[in-house]
């Protein structure tokens, strides 16, 4: 039984898809670690940190591009789920420090020593343990996107209402953790890391090994997200996106579908967010700034809603562009480029780049040959996130 | 005429006369007591201070005061005493005039710490009985904390001329302190003495009460005990309700800022049901809108009185230029993305960056510096609430803009246009109104507002391209929980949500009050999944 969703997931483009990204995970840390550095196929570490950073993007992306591309949620505070799992490893990550710390406190972290915490809060009990703290990672957003979305759902809180609510959300949390007496460090957040699993986090060796993580995280991720779409779960939850009266009115609980997919994607974006940390070396509160979260959704939109492999060459495409403008001489307009982003994809390329080539695709076959555009629906609606006219309010 | 100012010269003759003999018989005694001043001892000081006193002279207050801040000084050889005051200008202490040159052998008079008690409680007692009441109240605090025994015979003395009920209750008050610190007085005057501390009722009532000497029978210390927790119920009960009231007003002064940043999007969001996240960004505009105008003021006309009104010149100025803005955005933007709200969300929210970033770029990152005009600077206290002028004329011109924008809406033409729109736009359309220019009108009236929000929140917040930033979130917040597309949904949602974010802070700090509120507002969703002030319909959202 479990074995069937998963050959229905495993058509043509989405085995490519996952080849392309096997191959990225075996290659580039080969390229890293057994080229030497004179030869032109040499990858540097930053090259590979960098690029392990927009896997964990790619991850977050396909998070929501999973509930807002196939069950129309937009989150706009996913980015605290993302930070949510950052946080749990990064304290994993703190508590191996032990006594290398600036103040070689065995237990405390530095920062606590340097704020007078006479001993360890009670949340961080356990963190030491890898198994508990990746428990915690999956553990941690989930619940919370799992009481939030308990919530919401249940009384109905969709469309923008549930976005701005998602927003206010992750800038609650945001507010809370720059304090310093919830235990996290703060402004600062958690930083200095030292090893993880016993390996240096600096090592390129380990860095490259994350960077397999990631890939293979990635991978696992797409499969999850291709299999629950193209399963039966999956057109129920289109057809929620699509008309969600309707569907509820057909006999279906759409919460307890809503609940579901945004729990598994809030769950996804802390496992991001968890490689993400050992990768940059820092968790700090900026991350649950609701603009990051918003960014995130922008490179749902770009690479195109509603086809997951949209999701993934979006956050990369996006974040390499950032980091190119930010880096270079054009840094001040970078804020220009990105809202003109916002605003040219939404106007003039509402499917993002891959559903349009999808589009484009079809067309191009006969007729009698068409078939459904490979991730679901997306063509068959002009507008696949609001088909309700304006008059219904 | 004549006759009557002849004898009102007589009159005024005949006072002075009996003026300066009064002061002669008194002055002969004076003098005598300044003589024991020359000696240099402690007993004969003594002896002077309370001879002063007794002469009850109009210098010996100035005197007794002088000795106490070692002011007084005395030339053995001339046989006279002098005082300096403040500004070390040496008086003649006899005659109270200046002394025209200062005898080579000047010395002070000094003082120990026998004298110098004598001396307060005798200054205390001469004010005691001062012709002016606001002294004779003072000298009766004094009297209070002092507790000097001394002052007795003058209290009572007092007490029995005084006939302002204010200043006699003083002096009761401090009579009972002096009964209470006293060893010798009898047991049932102090049993009363306590009833009368316990009617202060003030903290330091509280003091004195605790301080009481162990002498003190066990009665009076089960009675002072008893007073001591009924007035700390008192003044505890007291306290909670100041600050309530303070918390109160705190909290109309940020419903009235919210308020004021949400009524724009009320209007977009809840009467267009269009999402505009660039709607901060319309504060912002409003607010580097005032900032232009001070600036043009201060460039072109430095000296006119023009300057303390650039805020009201700003008012309409900025309206036009956000308005002119927000339809713009109409326009070119949002019109072509209705009935897609998302995606309406994220292109203003692009807009956002796009707008804060140009300003960024036009004006610098840093804190526009916006001048207070004068008539907003200050404050007042009501009652024991401090009330700032400026927090006061928000409040006020926040209500003024909702009242205005109310009657747009209910009594003119766009406003009748607009509503007919919202409630159904094809039935509109096909009556002929306009709807897409309709729709421009109240996207432009929407972001106008936040315009003169801007105007407004430049004199209480930095005016920065981040300003509108802080208040996006909490005016959808207030928008959400009022109810979507009712304006006093809207007015309630703000104060409700300023004044329930006040009363948390001090539970729960700035921060967690905020979470607080979050939790509340998705808990209220549960009960009411449209606002405080639904519109009823029978449509579904599909």
């Amino acid at each position: 039984m479990s074995a069937f969703p998963l050959t229905r997931a495993l058509d043509r483009g989405t085995t490519i898809f996952l080849a392309l990204l096997a191959a990225i995970a075996i290659v580039v840390p080969l390229l890293n670690l057994l080229v030497p550095a004179s030869s032109p196929f040499h990858l540097s570490s930053y090259f590979v940190a960098l690029f392990g950073k927009y896997i964990c993007y790619a991850i977050l992306a396909l998070s929501i591009d999973l509930i807002w591309g196939y069950c129309g949620i937009l989150s706009l505070g996913h980015g605290a789920f993302f930070a949510l799992g950052g946080y749990a490893m990064g304290m994993y990550l703190m508590r191996q420090i032990g006594t290398r710390g600036v103040y070689a406190h065995p237990i405390l972290p530095d920062f606590m020593v340097f704020l007078n915490w006479p001993e360890l809060p009670v949340y961080w009990y356990g963190f030491q343990h890898f198994p508990y703290a990746l428990l915690m990672i999956v553990l941690v957003p989930g619940l919370l996107a799992f009481m939030f979305g308990w919530f919401a759902f249940r009384s109905r809180v969709t469309g923008v209402y549930l976005s701005i609510i998602t927003q206010a959300l992750t800038y609650a949390l945001m507010q809370g953790f720059f304090r310093n007496n919830f235990g996290f460090g703060g402004n600062n957040g958690l930083t200095d890391f030292k090893e993880i699993l016993g390996f240096n986090v600096q090592a390129p060796g380990t860095r490259a090994a994350l960077f397999a993580v990631s890939t293979l995280a990635l991978m696992i991720g797409f499969l999850i997200c291709r299999s629950i779409v193209a399963s039966k779960l999956g057109k129920v939850l289109i057809a929620i996106r699509d008309a969600e009266s309707r569907t509820r009115f057909l006999g279906y609980r759409v919460e307890s579908y809503k609940l579901f997919v945004f729990t598994l994607s809030a769950c996804m974006a802390g496992v991001a967010g968890a490689l993400y940390v050992p990768q940059v070396g820092i968790i700090n509160p900026g991350e649950f700034s609701p603009a990051s979260s918003i960014e995130a959704v922008l490179w749902v939109a770009v690479g195109g809603r509603g086809t997951l492999t949209g999701a993934v060459v979006g956050a990369i495409l996006v974040n390499y562009a950032k980091t190119t403008f930010t880096s270079g001489p054009l840094a001040p307009y970078w804020l220009f480029m990105l809202g003109g982003l916002f605003v040219a994809v939404t106007l003039l390329l509402p499917h993002g780049i891959v559903g349009t080539a999808q589009q484009w695709w079809a067309s191009r076959r006969k007729p009698h040959e068409r078939r459904p555009v490979a991730n679901g629906a997306a063509a068959a609606n002009p507008h696949p996130s609001e088909p309700a006219p304006r008059a219904a309010e | 005429m004549r006759a009557f100012c002849e004898r009102l010269l007589a009159l005024v003759f005949a006072l002075s006369v009996l003026c300066v003999a009064a002061t002669a018989a008194r002055a002969d005694a004076y003098e005598d007591a300044l003589a024991h001043f020359l000696a240099d001892n402690f007993d004969d000081t003594i002896e002077g201070v309370n001879a002063v006193a007794a002469s009850g002279h109009p210098l010996a207050e100035k005197v007794l005061g002088a000795l106490q801040v070692r002011r007084l000084m005395f030339s053995a050889a001339q046989k006279r005493v002098f005082f300096k005051d403040d500004a070390d200008n040496l008086f003649d202490a006899a005659s109270g005039s200046p002394a025209s040159s200062a005898p080579s052998d000047l010395e002070q008079v000094r003082l120990n710490n026998r004298v110098r008690n004598i001396i307060a409680a005798i200054l205390g007692n001469l004010t005691l009985l001062s012709p002016d009441p606001n002294k004779r109240f003072d000298a009766a605090q004094a009297v209070f904390k002092s507790r000097d025994a001394n002052a007795l015979p003058a209290l009572e003395q007092a007490i029995a001329k005084e006939t302002v009920a204010r200043i006699k209750r003083a002096l009761s008050e401090a009579r009972a302190a002096v009964i209470l610190y006293a060893e010798n007085s009898a047991e049932a005057d102090k049993v009363a003495a306590v009833a009368v501390i316990r009617d202060r009722g003030d903290n330091d009532a509280l003091v004195l009460l605790r301080g009481l000497p162990a002498s003190t029978p066990p009665a009076v210390k089960q009675l002072a005990a008893d007073a001591i927790t009924a007035i700390e119920r008192a003044l505890d009960a007291w306290e909670t309700a100041r600050g309530t009231a303070q918390n109160a007003w705190f909290g109309i002064s940020l419903g009235s800022v919210l308020l004021l940043a949400a009524i724009g999007l009320a209007i977009t969001f809840g009467v267009m049901g269009v999402i505009n996240m660039a709607h901060g960004e319309m504060v912002m505009l409003g607010a580097y809108t005032t900032f232009v105008v001070q600036q043009i003021i201060q460039a072109y006309l430095p000296d006119s009185a023009l300057l303390d009104y650039a805020l009201i010149i700003s008012v309409p100025l900025a309206f036009l230029v956000t308005g002119l803005v927000g339809i713009l955005i109409e326009r070119g933007i949002i019109q072509f993305l209705y009935g897609r709200p998302l995606d309406t969300l994220l292109a203003t929210w692009g807009l956002s960056l796009v707008l804060q970033q140009a300003v960024r770029t036009a004006f610098g990152p840093t804190n526009k510096n916006v001048s207070s005009p004068s008539w907003m600077s200050g404050s007042f206290k009501l009652g024991h609430i401090d009330v700032t002028y400026n927090r006061l004329w928000i409040v006020l011109f926040t209500l003024t803009v909702f009242v205005l924008l109310l009657a747009l809406l209910r009594y003119t033409r766009l406003g009748l246009e607009m509503r007919a729109v919202t409630q159904n736009r094809a039935m509109a359309a096909s009556m002929g109104i306009r709807t897409g220019w309709i729709d421009a009108m109240t996207f432009g009236l929407g972001s106008g507002i936040a315009g003169i929000a801007g105007v407004a929140l430049s004199q209480i917040d930095n005016v920065s391209p981040n300003l509108g930033q802080g208040y996006i979130i909490d005016s959808f917040m207030v928008v959400v929980f009022g109810g979507v597309g009712n304006l006093w949904g809207t007015l309630v949602g703000a104060f409700t949500l300023g004044v329930a974010n006040k009363f948390l802070e001090p539970f729960a700090g700035a921060v967690l009050g905020k979470i607080a509120i979050l939790v509340l507002i998705i808990l209220f969703i549960q009960k009411r999944p449209r606002g405080l002030f639904a519109l009823k319909g029978r449509a579904v959202e599909a």
